[in-house]
């Protein structure tokens, strides 16, 4: 049994990250190499698609908070969608939705991002 | 209070799925709906990530004890470990709005283990080892 999973699609300037399954200390370095990934390919506007994450705690979010700084720092954005309830009060009690911008579909957060490079 | 069940792990992040499984599912048979056990989970596996990271430093082959006590309304998982101490009068505490613009990482799970909780202790047990109690209580 696959505990995480994460599935990546580049489209329209925005790199969209899927998040399945289980997202904790044991399965939050696989999404730390998926953003530095994306960072090393200077990517900066990243969509963080969590309909399919069942799971998420602090160790999840630190990675989140890991990478916001040098996103922002080159004109881009970790924004998120699709957070079901469960995953969403996780956030909230860990104030997040302050510093993140949440919404509930990907294609309202698209035309949020700031810079769009010519796809 | 009643010894419910105790359960010995080694100190492996791979095990944190399996410990929500197994208090997820005692806090069910408890009586706290899902919504609850699903905190009380997600807490234990934050005190046990803390024991992974911070009083083992990332070692695989210790121990973290996992006793759940349950009586009348109250459910408590009591963990120790023997790796360092922690002390968490140390940390500030945490104003969270200052805190996530720092962009620091780490005792958030601390955070989240008072607020998911109703009482969250740390202390010291004979041979040097570390524990930490976590009680929430069945709603009236």
């Amino acid at each position: 049994m696959t505990d995480f999973k994460i599935n990546h699609r580049e489209g329209d300037g925005v790199s969209v990250i899927e998040l399945k399954g289980y997202l904790d200390a044991h399965t939050a370095p696989q999404l730390e190499n998926a953003f530095q990934t994306l960072l090393n390919s200077e990517k900066y506007n990243i969509l963080v698609n969590c309909r399919d994450l069942s799971y998420i705690s602090s160790a999840g979010l630190g990675v989140f908070m890991a990478y916001i700084e040098d996103v922002r720092k080159n004109h881009g954005d970790i924004k998120l969608t699709n957070l079901s309830a469960r995953v969403y009060n996780v956030f909230d009690l860990l104030g997040f939705p302050l510093l993140y911008e949440i919404f509930k579909e990907e294609r309202e957060a698209i035309g949020r991002f700031k810079v769009r490079p010519r796809s | 209070m009643k010894l419910a069940f105790s359960k010995t792990i080694e100190s492996r992040t791979e095990n944190l799925r399996a410990v929500r499984e197994l208090i997820g599912g005692a806090a069910k048979d408890f009586g706290f709906s899902e919504e609850d056990s699903s905190k009380i989970a997600l807490a234990v596996d934050e005190a046990c990530t803390n024991i992974i990271r911070h009083a083992y430093h990332n070692r695989s082959d210790k121990n973290i004890e996992i006793t759940v006590y349950a009586e009348k309304e109250t459910f408590e998982v009591r963990i120790i470990d023997s790796g360092d101490s922690f002390d968490p009068e140390a940390l500030k505490p945490v104003n969270l709005k200052e805190h996530l613009t720092a962009f620091r990482r780490g005792g958030l799970g601390v955070h989240l283990m008072k607020t998911l909780m109703d009482d969250v202790k740390y202390r010291s047990v004979s041979g040097r080892k570390n524990e930490v109690r976590l009680t929430k209580h069945l709603p009236q």
